[in-house]
């Protein structure tokens, strides 16, 4: 193996681990402020893809141009989901809980299936195609600019949580419900927000991967395990901790890939992830 | 005669110590009561007797035998039975069938279980709860529920974890009757409770804890006139 | 006196049935068996012991792969086989608990999902298991010594007395010290153990019990379709659907499993029937509606569902009877004061 396909094989796994943290961060918010396990998370994403795609097929509107657009559709969608039926599980049994997402991750993709046929889609030539060579490096620019597009919608969300009120109102709910409603900060309306920002999250990391990965029903899948094991190895609640987890399962996923082959890579991640849930559950940072 | 002996038990959790090289005995039949202010470790103290913590330091003896660090399946096995704040009843299941379950220690057959159940459901004046949910009932009948699960295990000491708390003067005294009963069955009992005016009666030791640390042991008369207890609990 | 009349009519109706249907008919019965069975597998553990396994598909294949190879490389007889991979199964199920059973909640049920599809990713890789090929059961041998017919109506007898003995056992464990255990570990785990039960062995016990029949009815699937590859023994599709049969009728009830399985294969069928070839997804919208909707209201599923209108049912007769007696003695009080 030389050193050249060693970097090249390390870049990719950054830029695609970039956009695993993406997925992940919105994942991790939604169980950080309110402990629930969203199953249907990769479905934001696949409706993601899909808005982008469809403005593009039939509007000719670059992913990149219309990604505020789904942005705030997907978070508009977070919080309506939220709304109609995620708050009233909220203090049912875990069984239910998980089987309330899993429903939804359900019936998502078979509206999505009933809708828009199982076709495989694709969105080409988008203003971002083609390659780039950097530092000697072979690197796709639809990856290049999701990685960057990822790196920053993470800022945003950073920035958002530590410097804004209202992201000091989500962290404070996240960390103590209770006190925070003492303090005035209204439960349910934070809900709302994490909900509405996770799936944002879900919905870009969606848009920035269009523009090279294949659109389909169940494209939400092949990512919510993945997204699993990074809010995991990150600490669960995490937004920082999910950044970081992201950028080594990505790392980690393509360097198995090349090492044992590429049927192998996800058996790596979920050695992995079996590893992690046994000898260090909360994470990177995770509270336990 | 000796049946528990807590050997200079220490616990530690990373920085915070919750308890501080504590001693004291339970004699055999007899009741001692665990009382201190808020913070003094007397729950933490509850959780190292019945194995659900492991004493940084020293040594708790029942019977001789030493079952500090001892998961608490084994220390119930060994005769040490615990109840909890939150009764903690199986809501799944009657009355009955929680007591079984506790019953089912003793033997597998679940016909005498159910005799003995139903027995010590009697005992606490359950019986006419026998098949009903467990949910169902209210909260002082649930924490009666789970002293009689304690009980069928046939326990050698009982350690009780603030079963007076929250209940009306009348509640008060139905829960020293079921204590003495169980006492004069021969079944030592260890209580931590802040409703002082339902243990004291019937103690035959009081020992004290504060902030990690036992600050008196004695007869109820003398360590509520012990200074150090009067200031832990009105504070300097 | 009504339970053995029901019961009864439901044995006649169950030996009846075959000759009331086609073939395609049959068939479809014959996998609301199967899928039952399935459900009343993981239910010992999901349902009962309140371990929910969302990997359950890693034992159904197991025990499809072990009775195949040893019948397609040794010659073994099937009937040794399903047995063989049951045990098979239950003896993994050893690792699949150590690894999994130290995790609380979500984390044990992303556990179990990543075994299970390592499992999966496993025998996809496996030369000797036939890869992503799959195996072929040979047809050389047919009759019931070799569990091997060309004909549906066996299969129906074989699901049937399979979902019999599953649901025997169950019915086993629930009524001994077994199934205290396995329900005080589901309600209370911290007090399950004040009360001296161990609470890593029996959830382990629930595990191994569980693992064996789901590998029995892989087995069982194995010879009925002939054919098996890692999709359709292995999937988290089938993990999901062992779960969801179980949670539709009611997690915890011996019948649940069978409710739940009569409904989701009827939608899937009705949903076939509608919109034709894969259904464009309709089915799944309107099981998943279901589910969420069971998640939502009913946690304790159809089952629960229709007891609670029989409670309701009963405590306004109780209502109205302490009424009637309450008036009538006040009536008669009256009668005695004048």
């Amino acid at each position: 193996m030389t050193t050249e396909i060693f970097l090249q094989t390390l870049a990719s796994g950054v830029l695609i681990g970039l956009i695993y943290a993406l997925i992940a961060i919105g994942l991790t918010m939604i169980f950080g402020v309110m402990e629930i396990v969203n199953f249907a998370h990769g479905e934001f994403l696949m409706l993601g893809m899909y808005s982008s795609f469809w403005l593009f097929a039939l509007y000719a509107l670059d992913p990149m141009v219309t990604l505020p657009a789904t942005v705030i559709m997907l978070f508009a969608v977070g919080v309506l989901l939220y709304r109609l039926i995620i708050v009233r599980i909220m203090h049912a049994p875990m069984l239910s809980q998980i089987f309330t997402t899993f429903g939804l991750m359900y019936l998502l993709r078979g509206l999505a299936q009933f809708f828009w046929k199982p076709d495989f889609r694709s969105i080409e030539n988008s203003a971002v195609s083609g390659s780039v060579k950097i530092l000697g490096i072979q690197l796709g620019t639809p990856q290049l600019v999701a990685g960057v597009g990822a790196i920053v919608v993470t800022g945003l969300i950073y920035f958002f949580l530590n410097k804004t009120r209202m992201g000091a109102a989500l962290e404070a709910t996240a960390s103590d419900k209770e006190a925070a409603r003492l303090m005035g900060i209204d439960s349910h309306k934070m809900f709302s927000l994490a909900w509405g920002i996770g799936a944002a999250c879900a919905g870009a990391a969606g848009v920035l991967l269009s523009t090279f990965f294949p659109i389909f029903p169940d494209v939400g899948a092949n990512f919510i395990l993945l997204a699993f094991v990074v809010v995991n190895l990150g600490g669960f609640g995490s937004v920082t901790g999910a950044f970081w987890a992201g950028i080594i399962v990505g790392v980690m996923e393509v360097m198995g890939g090349l090492l044992l082959g590429p049927q192998y890579k996800t058996a790596v991640v979920l050695v992995m992830f079996l590893g992690v849930l046994m000898f260090r559950p909360q994470g990177l940072m995770g509270k336990a | 005669m000796k049946l528990l002996e807590v050997k200079q038990v220490s616990k530690r959790f990373g920085g915070l110590t919750a308890n501080q090289d504590v001693s004291f005995t339970v004699d055999k039949g007899h009741i001692v009561g665990l009382i201190g202010p808020n913070g003094a470790g007397k729950t933490t103290m509850f959780n190292c007797v019945a194995g659900y913590f492991a004493p940084t330091e020293g040594s708790i003896l029942l019977n001789g035998r030493n079952i500090a660090g001892l998961p608490p399946e084994t220390c119930a096995r060994a005769g040490v039975a615990r109840t909890f704040q939150v009764a903690r009843t199986f809501t799944s299941m009657t009355a009955c069938e929680n007591v079984m379950t506790a019953a089912l220690l003793l033997q597998h057959n679940v016909g005498k279980a159910r005799a003995s159940a139903m027995q010590w459901l009697a005992f606490v004046n359950l019986q006419k709860f026998a098949d009903k949910p467990a949910a169902s009932m209210t909260i002082s009948e649930q924490r009666r529920l789970a002293v009689a699960r304690a009980m069928a295990i046939d326990p050698a000491i009982l350690l009780m974890d603030e079963v007076m708390a929250g209940l009306n003067p009348s509640e008060v005294r139905e829960a020293v009757d079921v204590v003495l009963k169980i006492r004069d069955r021969g079944t030592a009992c260890l209580i931590v409770e802040h409703v002082l005016e339902g243990i004291m009666p019937i103690a035959d030791k009081i020992v004290v804890l504060d902030r990690g640390v036992k600050i008196a042991e004695g007869t109820p008369q003398q360590v509520s006139n012990d200074p150090k207890v009067i200031t832990a609990y009105l504070g300097d | 006196m009504k339970n053995t009349i029901f019961a009864i009519a439901a044995a006649a109706l169950v030996l009846a049935l075959p000759s009331m249907l086609d073939a395609s008919h049959l068939n479809t019965v014959i996998l609301v068996l199967m899928a039952a069975q399935l459900g009343v597998a993981w239910n010992m553990l999901g349902g009962y012991a309140g371990q929910v396994s969302l990997g359950h598909a890693a034992f159904v294949g197991l025990g499809a792969y072990t009775s195949t190879l040893l019948l397609i490389k040794f010659g073994v007889n099937p009937w040794i086989g399903i047995v063989a991979g049951g045990c098979m199964s239950a003896a993994l199920s050893l690792a699949f608990g150590w690894s999994c059973f130290r995790l609380k909640g979500h984390y044990f049920s992303m556990a179990t999902i990543a075994v299970a599809e390592l499992v999966q990713i496993f025998f996809t890789e496996w030369e000797y298991g036939g890869t992503a090929v799959g195996l072929y059961v040979p047809m050389d041998h047919q009759g019931w010594l070799w569990m091997n017919f060309a004909t549906k109506l066996p299969y129906y007898w074989l699901a049937l007395g399979l979902l019999a003995l599953t649901m025997l056992a169950n019915l086993w464990i629930e009524r001994s010290f077994l199934g205290y255990y396995f329900r005080a570990i589901k309600d209370e785990p911290d007090a399950a153990r004040s009360v001296g039960v161990n609470i890593a062995r029996y959830k382990q016990i629930a595990l191994s019990v569980s693992a064996f029949f789901s590998a029995m009815g892989g087995s069982l699937y194995a010879q009925k379709e002939l054919y098996i590859d890692p999709n359709s023994v292995l999937s988290t599709a089938l993990s999901i659907k062992m779960a969801l049969v179980s949670i539709l009728g009611g997690v915890g009830t011996l019948f649940g499993p069978l409710v739940g399985s009569v409904v989701l294969t009827s939608i899937e069928e009705f949903t076939r029937a509608m919109f034709g070839g894969t259904g464009r997804g309709t089915d799944v919208i309107i099981y998943a509606s279901m589910i969420i909707a069971i998640a939502v209201f009913y946690p304790t599923g159809l089952l629960g569902w229709v007891r609670s209108f029989k409670e309701r049912g009963t405590a306004r007769a109780d209502a109205a009877r302490q009424l009637a007696e309450h008036a009538a003695s006040q009536q008669a009080k009256s009668g005695e004061a004048s």
